[in-house]
């Protein structure tokens, strides 16, 4: 059964140095708020696990708490480059990040073997292609009744995924709709889940279709209200995309110093999300004004 | 430029959407494909439909996303899928007829880089990687491919082939036994290039007006085929023109700055 907890509680008691962690979330409901507390309590030598790294996974591996990157496509959305994901592939800095790179297709049906407790996914994928040169774990496998070749990729069973959802009960039972990405097969396939959410509501089953993607309390381990707690990114019904802000993080993490300078800022001098999202209002007002 | 009424990324994109049929169910990648897709469909292609990666089947947004996830995909498509289950019902499943990409990089048999440039293990400029792409590129019944000419975009040898196109020419992408035809169009903003149905090899087949092969030569890193029968693409019609224009304002308002092309 998932207990609510405040977040820094949660990733003090659900995340330690040296795990595997998905911090899930494809353009929508990004665990913006979950990825900064990882920061701000100083976790390290991470494993980190995501389809489609942006900012917040610039701005863990910028701070050097990424060992590893298991992922498919890491840019910022429309933008361009995740300039510390390119400096640490680079120039090793802060400090050497080991790559492990897979195709979208792959990622997605990797999540759902490891939900699904089989060892690897199967999937027509990657002829042709250097993609399974520059990562060995990707396999060819034949099919037992055709012989046809497929491609074999390992499952992914994270230690602990990460996710922002739209609602929770007071069981802690979990409700999110929009954009899904992988959030379920990643909760599914982990070990153990945190999840935030916009709010805690007595009972939201009055508003959910039978088929509406629940987590089931006792598949989570953690449940943390952070209204908010996807921006820049967005919760649908709640909040839109921050798309300037997108745009804004280009110039802030192209530079080492001014990086540094706004994660010390924005993440470290603040004492929680709700902290650095008053922040950035006062900071928008001023710019206004 | 002074001579024309259009941007070559109009001629570029709007060319691109001409490519599209009314029926066509589409896989869209973001950026210049998305703009050249939503065109057609506000034009000449009402009935096609759009399916994102992010799982949003049949959307019609109202404004071009900057990302493949924005909540305008959401709210406008017909369903929204699970990751899991657009790669592998919809895409794996054989449900893709047209598959629209663009490219960092892409070599004389439609071949294309977005992975790295420079050795694999310590690269000189590390790209975003593969995302949807290479089961794209493999999967759809066929593949357009959207981008600007330049020598830095249209190399001799790719450093790495992220998403198949015809390997190296001739039956050698029959060989794989991929499920699509693989790439029938190249639109850029001089030209479309289209393969060789023998050798496979790109070749110009089409210039945009005001255009010399000489420009589109000197933008071409390889030894640049040209067709026989070379023809000049029709000019951008004052519909398509008033209609993509709208679209980008739309954008441009939508995020608060100009969109692109």
């Amino acid at each position: 059964m998932a207990k609510i907890m405040p977040l820094s509680e949660a990733v003090a008691t659900f995340v330690r140095d040296g795990d595997s962690l998905a911090l899930e979330g494809f353009t929508h409901l990004i665990p913006h708020a979950a990825g900064h507390e990882i920061i701000r309590q100083g976790r390290k030598d991470l494993t980190l696990i995501r389809m489609t790294p942006d900012l917040i996974y610039d701005q863990l591996i910028g701070m050097g708490a990424a060992r590893k990157l298991v992922f498919s496509w890491g840019g910022n959305p429309g933008v361009g480059s995740l300039h510390r994901f390119r400096d640490a592939v680079e120039h090793s800095w802060p400090r050497p990040l080991e790559i492990e790179e897979r195709a979208h297709a792959d990622m997605a049906s990797s999540y759902a073997a490891g939900a699904s407790g089989l060892p690897f996914a199967v999937l027509r994928a990657y002829a042709g292609t250097d993609i399974p040169r520059s990562n060995p774990k990707i396999r060819q496998i034949a099919c037992p009744f055709t012989g046809e070749m497929l491609a074999a990729s390992p499952s992914i069973r994270p230690d602990v995924a990460v996710i922002h959802a739209q609602k929770a009960d007071r069981k802690g039972n979990v409700l999110l709709w929009g954009i899904l990405g992988v959030q379920k097969e990643a909760v599914l396939a982990a070990k153990r889940a945190i999840v935030t959410v916009e709010e805690v509501v007595d009972d939201f089953r009055v508003d959910a279709a039978h088929n509406a993607v629940i987590l089931p309390t006792w598949v989570v381990s953690a449940v943390a209200c952070v209204p908010g707690g996807a921006a820049p990114s967005y919760a649908h019904g709640y909040y839109a995309r921050d798309n300037a802000f997108y745009k804004k993080w280009d110039a802030i993490a192209r530079d080492r110093e001014t990086f540094l300078d706004w994660m010390r800022e924005n993440v470290l001098e603040t004492r929680d999300f709700a902290d650095f999202l008053a922040r950035q209002t006062r900071g928008r007002a001023h710019v206004d004004a | 430029m002074s001579t024309l009424d259009y941007t070559t990324d109009e001629m570029m994109t709007v060319e691109a959407a001409r490519q599209l049929g009314g029926g066509d169910v589409c896989f869209v990648g973001i950026g210049l494909p998305s703009a050249a897709a939503n065109l057609a469909r506000l034009t000449h292609a009402p009935e096609i439909v759009l399916i994102y990666e992010s799982g949003t089947i049949g959307a019609e947004p109202d404004a071009l996303p900057l990302s493949i996830g924005d909540g305008e995909l959401a709210n406008t498509a017909l369903t929204v899928v699970s990751v899991p289950e657009i790669f592998r019902y919809w895409l794996q499943g054989g449900r893709v007829d047209v598959g629209f990409l663009g490219a960092a990089q892409i070599d004389r048999f439609a071949n294309i880089n977005t992975t790295v440039v420079g050795d694999y293990a310590k690269p000189r400029v590390r790209l975003p990687g593969a995302g949807g792409a290479p089961e794209i590129a493999g999967q759809a019944g066929q593949v357009f491919i959207i981008l600007r000419q330049s020598p830095k975009a249209f190399v001799q040898k790719l450093d790495f082939i992220t998403s198949v196109g015809y390997l190296d020419g001739g039956d050698a992408r029959a060989r794989l036994g991929l499920p699509g035809r693989g790439p029938t169009k190249v639109i850029t903003d001089l030209g479309v290039l289209t393969p060789d149905p023998e050798t496979r090899e790109l070749t110009l087949t089409q210039l945009h007006p005001g255009v010399t092969l000489e420009q589109v030569k000197a933008q071409t890193g390889w030894s640049l085929k040209i067709a026989a029968n070379l023809s000049i693409s029709e000019p951008p019609g004052s519909s398509e023109l008033r209609t993509l224009r709208a679209l980008h304002e739309r954008t441009r308002l939508a995020h608060g700055r100009e969109g692109g092309a």
